[in-house]
């Protein structure tokens, strides 16, 4: 079994009185897709905050390529990105100006071809000199995407990554992530409200629920697990269990 | 590299960045064209007035160079993509300082050639005091917009007018277009740990009486040293304070 690249001991994070994420400990080997899923709250959102050092953990560790995400972030960064659909470019850009800005700042080298490749595989070379308030969001999430991929990451944070593209978009999206995935051995932890995009996508996933793991496995596993025939209707159990 | 691009393509930016002190030379210039009637009485004035003028907003511009920079990562919802890539919060706050002073220098550049050409006034009067003066207002607009920045982080939305607002706060008591000595005894010791007040009067001293104002730079200069480090780790410390409670991620919301 290979090292994994990411490791999450006992995180816990708690925000004033309440606990958003509650002891959760898990791995990301490489070349896997880690699904995160979970109801709305359920902490998804804040772990993947939590490993890219944008929010501080209350307590746990979370090591990434073998080092303490704490004391060799610097390092770390350099490997990961990140794509959400909460982020956007710089409005005034355009769609190549944002991604030569961000080819610099991760030090991409040939950023040229790297930008052409990734344009061409988003198939935004048509809008490259569009500026980014003018794309549709399907559009701005594509170059979200291109953005995520400009440093050939080792690992990717994807939170809801095909919110706002159409179905086609979005199926062509999945199939680019998981042939990238295979040639480059990239380990993607994926958060989708999408069930069927999950059980697709992911090799493992994770449920969360009130901030910490109620199930883990693959898909199959985890739909058996609760007696369901597919995510969805786990999904719906968990999130009525607790409304109920 | 961003705001190359940002500033190349928009007119309203760039108008922006002239539009407030070609106002201001403006207003006030001709102000002082018409007080120019009693110079007899105010030795120097049109020269202090316009003089001082141009010197304030570049402490003005270069603390606005940076605190209205960062809120145009907050609103276009960048920040995260900069805080998650290699960027280091020291180098972003760096990058922002270079791009404060590339908006000052051309606005310094704009209000001298306007003034001379609209009232004859030659900023160089002031003489090699020029440059040390000029520093030491940069480096404290940075610490103002340091700090700004750093209490936006922190605040929010609601603490966004800061990076207009507290410049200003500041001006009472820089001396910009009065002497210390016109303030009350408590403005006056205030007036005294403001960095600016003291360029200013050394300003007026040159332009007075032509004597170098060593005292008056090495103030400056002390208390620069310190604000700007001070101005540092009260960011440091925020942004640790940030990510702790979960605000960053938060910002523009």
């Amino acid at each position: 079994m290979h090292e994994p690249v990411v490791a999450v001991e006992g995180l816990t994070k708690v925000f004033k009185s309440l606990k958003a994420v509650d002891n959760v400990s898990f791995s990301i080997f490489p070349g896997e897709i880690l699904g995160l899923l979970g109801p709305n709250g359920a902490g998804k959102t804040t772990i993947i905050h939590m490993l890219l050092g944008l929010t501080t953990p209350t307590s746990g560790d979370i090591q990434i390529f073998g080092l303490d995400l704490k004391k060799h972030r610097a390092d770390i960064v350099q490997d990961v990105n990140f794509s959400s659909s909460y982020v956007s470019m710089p409005n005034s850009l355009t769609v190549k100006e944002s991604l030569k800005v961000f080819a610099r700042l991760y030090k991409t080298k040939n950023r040229e071809k790297r930008i052409h490749e990734l344009l061409e595989a988003f198939e935004i070379a048509d809008i490259k000199d569009k500026l980014v308030r003018n794309l549709s969001s399907g559009q701005q999430t594509r170059l979200n995407l291109a953005k995520a991929l400009i440093n050939d990451p080792k690992v990717l944070f994807l939170d809801e990554p095909t919110a706002s593209l159409d179905p086609d978009i979005a199926d062509k999206t999945r199939t680019l992530l998981k042939s990238i995935k295979k040639e480059r051995n990239i380990s993607i932890l994926y958060t989708s409200h999408n069930m069927k995009e999950m059980e697709e996508m992911s090799d493992r996933i994770i449920f969360l629920h009130k901030g910490h793991i109620i199930a883990e496995g693959k898909p199959k596993e985890v739909i058996r697990s609760f007696s369901r025939t597919n995510l969805e209707e786990v999904f719906l159990k968990v999130a009525r269990e607790e409304g109920s | 590299m961003r705001h190359i691009y940002l500033y190349r393509r928009s007119l309203p930016r760039l108008m922006e960045v002239v539009y407030w002190p070609l106002l201001d030379l403006l207003v006030w210039g001709f102000i002082t064209v018409y007080l120019a009637q009693y110079r007899e009485n105010l030795p120097g004035f049109i020269t202090f007035f316009i003089g001082a003028l141009i010197l304030w907003d570049i402490l003005f511009r270069s603390h606005q160079g940076i605190s209205v920079s960062f809120l145009e990562d907050v609103w276009a919802k960048n920040l995260l993509n900069l805080f998650t890539s290699p960027l280091s919060y020291a180098e972003y706050i760096f990058s922002l300082m270079l791009v404060s002073i590339v908006k000052l220098v051309t606005v310094a550049t704009i209000m001298a050639v306007l003034a001379w050409i609209l009232y004859s006034f030659n900023i160089f009067l002031i003489g090699i005091s020029l440059i040390p003066f000029v520093l030491n207002l940069v480096v404290m607009g940075w610490a103002i917009g340091i700090i700004t920045t750093a209490l936006i982080l922190r605040f929010g939305q609601e603490a966004e007018v800061l990076a207009w607002a507290l410049g200003f706060l500041f001006m009472p008591v820089s001396a910009v277009f009065y002497p210390v000595s016109v303030l009350p005894l408590f403005l006056k010791t205030l007036a005294r740990f403001v960095p600016a007040s003291h360029v200013f009067e050394g300003m007026r001293g040159v332009i007075s009486s032509g004597v170098f104002p060593l005292e008056q730079l090495l103030w400056s200069s002390g208390l620069n040293a310190v604000y700007i480090l001070g101005a540092f780790l009260f960011f440091r410390w925020n942004f640790i304070v940030v990510k702790r409670k979960g605000l960053l991620v938060r910002i523009g919301e």
